[in-house]
């Protein structure tokens, strides 16, 4: 126990890092997920199969990798901001096709009549998205991208692994200099990581419900 | 054929749309041929030294050597073997957790969804990394043993929303004719689950096997370590880029037809509901985002 008390301001540094991968990677990710899933449901074709292309490449690729190319290969192309920013990015990428698919799901979820009630009082594309669709599918989207973010809040911890300072590298350095005390310290290092997903999975079961009701 | 959301265009906006797809497509192409063109020069490092760009046959003569290829097989295969052990347990763990979770007792339901929601709120790498330290197994044992119980509980859950979203009728029939609980459970019950469920618990494969290449972190012996750390530092730092390119292509051939088979399972089983946009009419099987509460609340419906 008293590894994990002595230690506790390198496991906060470690947080901290963690918290600071999980906005910067969740902001970009849903940005470019916004970009992505509106590609693939346009009705222009070389942008629905660029952001097919996209999709099914990136979320077929371990994030393992994208981090090693990130961390390794980015910096031989003389492009290196620091490992954090390098992780950040390669999260950022890893994740925004997860976010695109829960987008264009929430998408396909509402209802068709609705579309074709919308479209048949006259409403244009744009129209149609914006004030008859995207309400609707939007509050039908907020559980699965809660999702993505615990999995994404589970994703930072391989950045520990390419030189980020974050709560499994913390766990690992930890882990190195006390031995004897391996299982109070990882146990510490999951309740951190818990309770981020934990609660953020509460609030998706929530809204889930409501809008269970709603509809 | 047409979709929803738009009209069958007219002359004039099919003229318009052919000219924002061209334009749209030259920027694309043009931005993908830019970088192509950029990765392939030679490019002046700090100390002076020219190096040759990506595509230079230097960086790819060392695909001409047996050896290389070799390691590269071995280390797939490793990926595949460590692949193969980790689901065969996550079924087995998955459907312990689903019937743990349904059990009558509240004996055997509280302490299971316990755990469960531990095992998925903690990243695998940890996981990892924890069964490595504690229990000293040894990088591939921990690697199977972590990603078998976190894919497991993820599989449990869908088992679960399976099991929870068959009609009710079901299990009363299955009691009525004299079927114990238990009996109704595995003869009833859980075979029309697993089908339902089968595209999600093959999805959630595909992330398994992904998420193998986390083991190189624990230091096991599988693909990307053989390709980008033995090979690349054996044959020099010119090559990396190289070896990245190939690991890559192998591991999205491997993901890819796992995920297309997975696909044509849904198409086959799974529900067939309309859809708004054009594209694909399967519901999207997201590996990471599973949630099989909404799972469950969407089949009801």
């Amino acid at each position: 126990m008293d590894a994990v008390i002595d230690n506790l301001p390198l496991f906060l540094d470690g947080f901290r890092n963690t918290l600071g991968l999980l906005l910067i990677a969740g902001v970009g990710a849903s940005v470019i997920g916004l970009i992505v899933a509106a590609m693939r449901i346009s009705p222009i074709s070389s942008f629905r199969l660029f952001a097919t292309a996209y999709t099914e490449l990136v979320r077929n690729t371990p994030l393992t990798l994208v981090l090693f190319f990130c961390a390794y290969l980015l910096p031989l192309l003389e492009f290196s901001p620091g490992y954090f920013q390098l992780a950040a990015i390669g999260l950022t990428v890893y994740t925004s096709p997860f976010v695109a698919e829960a987008l264009r799901s929430g998408v396909n979820g509402v209802h068709v009549g609705q579309a074709e009630a919308a479209r048949s009082v006259g409403l244009t594309f744009g129209q149609t998205l914006t004030f008859v669709v995207m309400p609707q599918a939007i509050r039908m989207v907020v559980p699965p991208l809660i999702n993505v973010l615990i999995a994404l809040t589970k994703n930072t911890s391989v950045a520990g692994a390419f030189f980020v300072f974050e709560l499994f590298g913390a766990a690992r350095k930890v882990t190195n200099d006390r031995g004897d005390a391996v299982i109070p310290i990882l146990l510490a290092v999951a309740a951190f990581y818990l309770i981020i997903t934990i609660p953020l999975g509460l609030i998706a079961g929530r809204i889930e419900k409501k809008v269970a009701v709603l509809r | 054929m047409s979709s929803v959301l738009y009209d069958a265009p007219g002359p004039k906006s099919r003229a318009r749309s052919r000219l924002i797809s061209v334009v749209g497509t030259i920027i694309l192409a043009g931005g993908l041929l830019a970088l192509i063109v950029v990765l392939g020069l030679p490019k002046t490092s700090a100390n002076g030294a020219v190096q040759p760009g990506l595509w230079d046959i230097s960086r790819w003569d060392v695909f001409n050597d047996l050896l290389v290829w070799r390691t590269l097989g071995f280390g797939a295969l490793a990926t595949l073997r460590m692949a193969a052990v980790a689901a065969v347990f996550a079924l087995v763990i998955g459907v312990l957790f689903s019937f743990g979770r349904l059990s009558a007792s509240a004996w055997i339901r509280v302490p299971t969804t316990v755990l469960l929601e531990f095992f998925r709120g903690m990243p695998v790498l940890l996981m990892m990394l924890f069964i490595l330290l504690v229990f000293s197994t040894g990088s591939f044992w921990a690697g199977v043993a972590a990603l078998s119980v976190y894919n497991g509980a993820i599989i449990g859950e869908a088992l679960r929303a399976g099991i929870n979203a068959l009609p009710r009728g079901q299990r009363e029939a299955g009691l009525a004719i004299g079927l114990t609980p238990v009996a109704t459970r595995f003869r009833i019950e859980f075979p029309q689950a697993f089908r339902q469920m089968l595209p999600i618990i093959i999805a959630q494969l595909v992330v398994l096997l992904k998420d193998t290449s986390l083991s190189f972190i624990v230091g096991y012996n599988e693909l990307l370590r053989a390709g980008l750390n033995q090979l690349a530092n054996f044959f020099g730092e010119q090559y990396k880029f190289s070896f990245f390119f190939i690991v890559l292509a192998i591991y999205l051939a491997m993901n890819l037809s796992l995920s297309w088979l997975a696909r044509r399972i849904a198409k086959r089983t799974g529900p067939q509901a309309g859809s708004v946009t054009k594209d694909d009419s399967t519901p999207p099987i997201d590996p990471v985002q599973v949630d099989p509460q909404a799972l469950g609340a969407q089949s009801r419906s």
